[in-house]
């Protein structure tokens, strides 16, 4: 798809909320596409709120700092209550709704509730529900492709431990799990 | 070669390994830690020296012993660490030391906090240490340039012999986004005529910063400005982005200069002449080039994430030629494209107003 596009990306730390921005980004890279990361970064730990901003863009990319996204994706309930006011209007925001049960608060944004932890869980051992929840992101944006975010899954599988390589089939099963809740309407839109 | 997705200081640890650094000294400080670990992680493996200094004291000083051998070295750490070095960046100008300092800066005065700043602008131009000296500041505002000044600066060093600090801030240095490496672009000067290598079949030399002799000092620190003004004359950079026909030129360097550019873009979407500086060496200032801009200016725009930092050197190349204002947070506080283009919009319908008034007049 042509055009630009921002997302913040929030949880607590060790969901992976971090890892899945960068993951939208070499996948933007691979597209040949401009991007952008920046994290909230510092005196997070496991447990703590993190989150990223990202920018895809078929041109140049001038501010990382951006005021509102076009998608916010909500790990956890806190993420849910910190960023609703930072999506633009006509955008949507991803839940979580496993861990959140907030009442939306807004009109004129999307909510695309999503079982992640339920769904992850039942689906592999262990669980990504970071990745799962970019298979709906990409499904739902149509800026990046499928196939590219399993692609670089496969090039990262090969340039970490063994052990961490082994998890590249759940991985990969969590994303496409994720574009098919979309895809098939598994959830109210 | 290829893009590759990288992190602001992870580019510029591998670009200095690249640039042919062969000791790093540092000691860890966010937001800019991930340069020393880094180059932990690499140096040792390329038979090159990494140390974990005690303090930022001995990281610098540790510079100064690598760089009286000519050898190329850096250190890197954030404003109040950086704070702690200044008496050697001082000596390290009058004894004409090569070496290269990276700086990401974050909240300040004191410890301050972890957050992205640039309220280390008069620390790194305006001095700290004693005495006339100036170190040469590069300041980079994405990731690609990051890499192509931390190369630059090696260069700079040995080629002035004279301290280079590389002037990033903790969105730099946190970001990632896609650059390229290539190679390191520079031949670089020998330094056999200078550097201590052992007075193995030569005289003895010395590096000093002790000068007693009467007028000795005074005539050193001609000689050390005649060369500043042939780095002046030599090395300033600066971006120009949109400003052949602006009216209102905005200001700004590091990061704030490209969320300033997606300002100008949504300015120049809705029709307004506005235009970016952006300095790229900070010393040598492109005082000349900014005070030419100005003449064709109706109104400056400088911003900043401190309380105006730049703003006098802007002030100072501008030279009245046009108003200057100036919008700022600091600490922490985050300069956004909403913000910038809410003051343009502010200060713009001034400028309209004012084009108004002159036609009445007419």
């Amino acid at each position: 798809m042509e055009g630009e596009l921002s997302v913040i990306i929030s949880g607590f730390g060790g969901q992976g909320a971090l890892f899945a921005g960068i993951l939208l980004c070499h996948t933007a890279v691979l597209e040949g596409k401009h991007t952008t990361w920046f994290p909230s970064y510092g005196a997070e730990m496991r447990g703590g709120a993190v989150n990223c901003a990202v920018n895809i863009s078929d041109h140049d990319v001038p501010s990382p700092i951006i005021d509102k996204a076009d998608a916010v994706i909500a790990l956890n309930d806190a993420s849910q209550e910190k960023f609703e006011n930072k999506v633009k209007p006509g955008g949507f925001m991803i839940i979580n709704s496993s861990l959140s049960h907030h009442k939306p608060k807004r009109t004129d944004i999307k909510y695309i509730n999503i079982p992640l932890n339920e769904l992850a869980q039942k689906l592999t051992q262990p669980a990504f529900v970071n990745v799962m929840a970019l298979g709906a992101f990409i499904e739902k944006t149509g800026i990046l492709k499928l196939e590219s975010i399993k692609e670089v899954m496969k090039e990262m599988a090969k340039t970490v431990s063994a052990k961490k390589a082994a998890l590249l089939p759940n991985n990969l099963e969590c994303v496409e799990f994720g574009a098919n809740i979309i895809k098939n309407q598994l959830v109210t839109v | 070669m290829a893009k590759v997705l990288v992190k602001g200081n992870e580019a510029i640890a591998q670009a200095a390994i690249n640039a042919g650094c062969q000791c790093y000294f540092g000691y860890p400080i966010t937001p800019q830690s991930e340069i020393g670990e880094y180059m932990g992680k690499h140096l040792p493996k390329l038979g090159r020296t990494f140390i974990t200094a005690e303090s930022e004291l001995a990281s610098i000083n540790m510079v100064i012993g690598a760089g009286t051998t000519g050898t190329k070295a850096m250190t890197s750490s954030s404003s109040c660490g950086i704070a702690l070095m200044q008496e050697a960046f001082s000596a390290m100008c009058c004894a004409e030391v090569p070496g290269v300092i990276v700086s990401v800066m974050r909240g300040g005065p004191g410890l301050g906090n972890i957050a992205p700043a640039q309220a280390d602008y008069f620390q790194a131009l305006k001095g700290g240490g004693n005495g006339d000296y100036k170190l040469i500041v590069l300041s980079p505002s994405t990731v690609q340039e990051a890499i192509d000044l931390t190369y630059k600066a090696f260069h700079l060093a040995l080629t002035y012999r004279n301290p280079v600090m590389l002037l990033a801030d903790g969105i730099l240095g946190q970001m990632m986004e896609p650059a390229e490496f290539g190679e390191y672009p520079y031949k670089d000067p020998d330094v056999s005529e200078w550097a201590l290598s052992g007075a193995n079949n030569r005289p003895a030399r010395n590096i000093v910063s002790l000068h007693m002799p009467e007028g000795a000092m005074e005539e050193l620190t001609n000689r050390i400005f005649e060369k500043y003004a042939l780095v002046a004359k030599n090395e300033t950079m600066y971006e120009d982005y949109m400003l052949k026909d602006a009216k209102l030129v905005l200001t700004a360097f590091g990061s704030v200069g490209r969320v300033a550019k997606a300002a100008v873009n949504r300015a120049r979407k809705m029709g307004m002449k506005v235009g970016l500086f952006r300095p790229i060496t900070l010393f040598p200032f492109p005082d000349k080039a900014l005070h030419q801009v100005a003449q064709n200016a109706d109104m400056i725009l400088d911003l900043e994430l401190n309380k105006g930092q730049m703003l006098l050197d802007v002030r100072s190349a501008v030279f009245g030629a046009c108003p200057v204002e100036f919008y700022g947070r600091t600490a922490g506080g985050l300069l956004t494209p909403d913000m910038i283009m809410a003051k343009i919009e502010e200060l713009y319908k001034k400028l309209d107003n004012t084009e108004e008034s002159k036609a009445g007049v007419r």
